[in-house]
């Protein structure tokens, strides 16, 4: 990673932990986007409860979307699975084309208000990418690798765990990336059925015409999701060996 | 010794296999040759029960290849493929580990063997074991992928086209690299080749194999001398048949008693080689010194010639 761009990202994580923890710093900043002398900073809760309790809302939905989406990729790539490859595809595309705030309002009637609708939704919404990606990272791994690893007396689980998961790893890892990052910014809308989260500032920002909170809750939303990116980048950099699959 | 008894592999309403019976000596080099589509591959395939057995079956040594889980099986037979299979995400040495680690080799154990097999396969342990098979040539790799196959000294090896993706220099190579090995480890080896010269080069017997079914199997001169199949002669070839019997026969085989003042060869240098020496230096006669400079005795043009014919 060039070193201007790593300057970079450093200098965004601290200006949104400081914006977090002494936002009131930053009211003259913000002062000019109010009318009427209506408050600068959001006043009506603490931001940084609320932006971890997104943050907190968005792994887990993560962590549920991964362990089925990925669960359902080996379990269509196994030659007895392999028939329940369209009824899972077909039901994670329903959960990707039903949008959020329908699943919302479907769930809430179910399981009433608070967080339970919004991680409903989100789970949902994150399984596409996973599952894609799991299915094309197992299904690319090359024919002459699996052979071998059968040819050499593997077990279908050894084979699983330790040829075609590491190998399927890269891409299921960039699956649950695109999943974390576009579930940040989905998550706002768990504000309309009462999930702690940024939500919450944005939509006080609408009701009060203050342009000030409106882009306090998403500036700190967008900052979250391109340091959850770059965080995920520098993981699977961490976690993988350089690998030439030609 | 592999017992192969009248193995059929169907699938749909082809045959693949079709009745095939042989027995591979223990300690021996088995070519099976055909052209693409005979077979060949899934007899092999059938032999560590990569691919299940329509009807027959295979013994080793005596006991059936079913007795055990296939798993179990494949990791007592070495088996080694064309563009090699080694895993890109593990190390040379981790590649080579793969079947001690599922035997539950110590890792003292498994690290001795490692570095003997690097050692074998002339690799620099320092250099290599930690290295990633992209970082390697082909070459490379191909050997990794034979020591792989070997390393929890399989008594078996099977080899599926192992050499094709392979330069001819390195194939040359990689040809004396597996006879050596044969005689080393004396491991009992069958190979899937298409190409001729290969299967005279290394094996003691060849199995020459088309739709599924087995024409001959018996040893490369038998082959050339008493074909037992039209096409068997196609596949050894015509053209020659005379130059391909001089191959299989070594100077140190068959010198005479007597010195020649002509040129000096080695004694596992191939009739033919030696033939190819006297028409380029115009002799009548070479001499075949040993590797330490002993005379063995001399070869004649004619009696060279007298061993081309059947």
């Amino acid at each position: 990673m060039p070193r201007a761009a790593t300057v970079l990202r450093l200098g965004a994580l601290a200006l949104l932990v400081v914006f977090l923890v002494r936002p009131q710093s930053f009211a003259p900043l913000f002062a000019p986007l109010t009318q009427y002398g209506a408050p600068p900073i959001y006043d009506q809760g603490n931001l940084l409860q609320l932006a971890l309790a997104q943050l907190g809302t968005v792994c887990l939905a993560a962590a549920a979307s991964t362990l089925v989406a990925v669960a359902l990729g080996i379990l269509v790539t196994r030659p007895s699975g392999a028939q329940f490859l369209p009824l899972s595809r077909t039901l994670v595309n329903i959960g990707q084309t039903f949008p959020p705030v329908a699943v919302l309002a479907v769930a809430v009637p179910l399981v009433g208000f608070g967080e339970k609708p919004t991680l409903i939704a989100l789970f949902a919404y994150g399984l596409l990418p996973i599952f894609e990606n799991t299915l094309v990272g197992i299904r690319t791994c090359p024919p002459a690798v699996l052979e071998a690893a059968s040819g050499m007396g593997m077990s279908a689980r050894q084979r699983l765990l330790s040829v075609e998961l590491p190998l399927a790893m890269p891409l299921i890892l960039e699956g649950i990336r695109l999943s974390l990052v576009i579930n940040v910014g989905t998550a706002t809308i768990g504000s309309t059925v009462a999930a702690k989260g940024l939500g919450e500032v944005i939509i006080a920002g609408l009701l009060s015409s203050n342009t000030a909170f409106i882009l306090q809750g998403g500036l700190v939303t967008g900052l979250m999701a391109i340091l959850l990116y770059d965080g995920m980048v520098a993981l699977e950099r961490r976690l993988l060996r350089p690998v030439a699959l030609d | 010794m592999i017992t192969v008894e009248s193995l059929t592999k169907c699938y749909g309403g082809a045959t693949v296999v079709d009745g095939v019976s042989l027995a591979i000596e223990r300690n021996s080099i088995t070519a099976i040759v055909g052209t693409s589509g005979s077979g060949k591959s899934t007899l092999l395939r059938m032999i560590n029960r990569l691919v299940e057995p329509t009807s027959g079956r295979v013994l080793l040594d005596g006991h059936d290849t079913r007795d055990e889980p296939a798993y179990l099986l494949r990791r007592r037979i070495g088996y080694v493929i064309q563009g090699n299979g080694l895993f890109p995400h593990r190390t040379v040495a981790e590649n080579i580990a793969t079947v001690p680690r599922l035997l539950g080799w110590d890792a003292r154990r498994i690290e001795a063997r490692v570095r003997e097999l690097l050692e074998v396969f002339s690799l620099d342990p320092a250099t290599y074991a930690q290295a990633l098979p992209y970082q390697l040539s082909g070459g490379q790799q191909q050997r990794v992928g034979v020591a792989r196959a070997l390393a929890a000294e399989p008594a078996v090896l099977l080899m599926d086209e192992p050499f094709g993706a392979l330069d001819p220099i390195i194939r040359t190579k990689a040809q004396e690299d597996l006879l050596d090995i044969q005689r080393r480890f004396a491991t009992t080896v069958v190979l899937v080749t298409h190409d001729m010269d290969e299967a005279f080069r290394l094996a003691d017997h060849v199995a020459v194999m088309s739709g599924g079914r087995l024409l001959q199997y018996d040893r490369p001169a038998v082959l050339l001398t008493r074909p037992a199949d039209p096409f068997v002669s196609r596949m050894t070839g015509l053209a020659d048949r005379a130059m391909r019997l001089l191959s299989l026969v070594t100077a140190g085989e068959v010198a005479l008693p007597g010195a020649s003042d002509g040129p000096a060869v080695a004694p596992t240098a191939s009739l033919r080689d030696v033939l190819s020496e006297l028409l380029w230096c115009g002799a009548d006669s070479a001499r075949v010194v040993d590797a330490d400079g002993k005379p063995r005795g001399r070869l004649t043009v004619a009696a060279i010639l007298a061993h081309g014919r059947p």
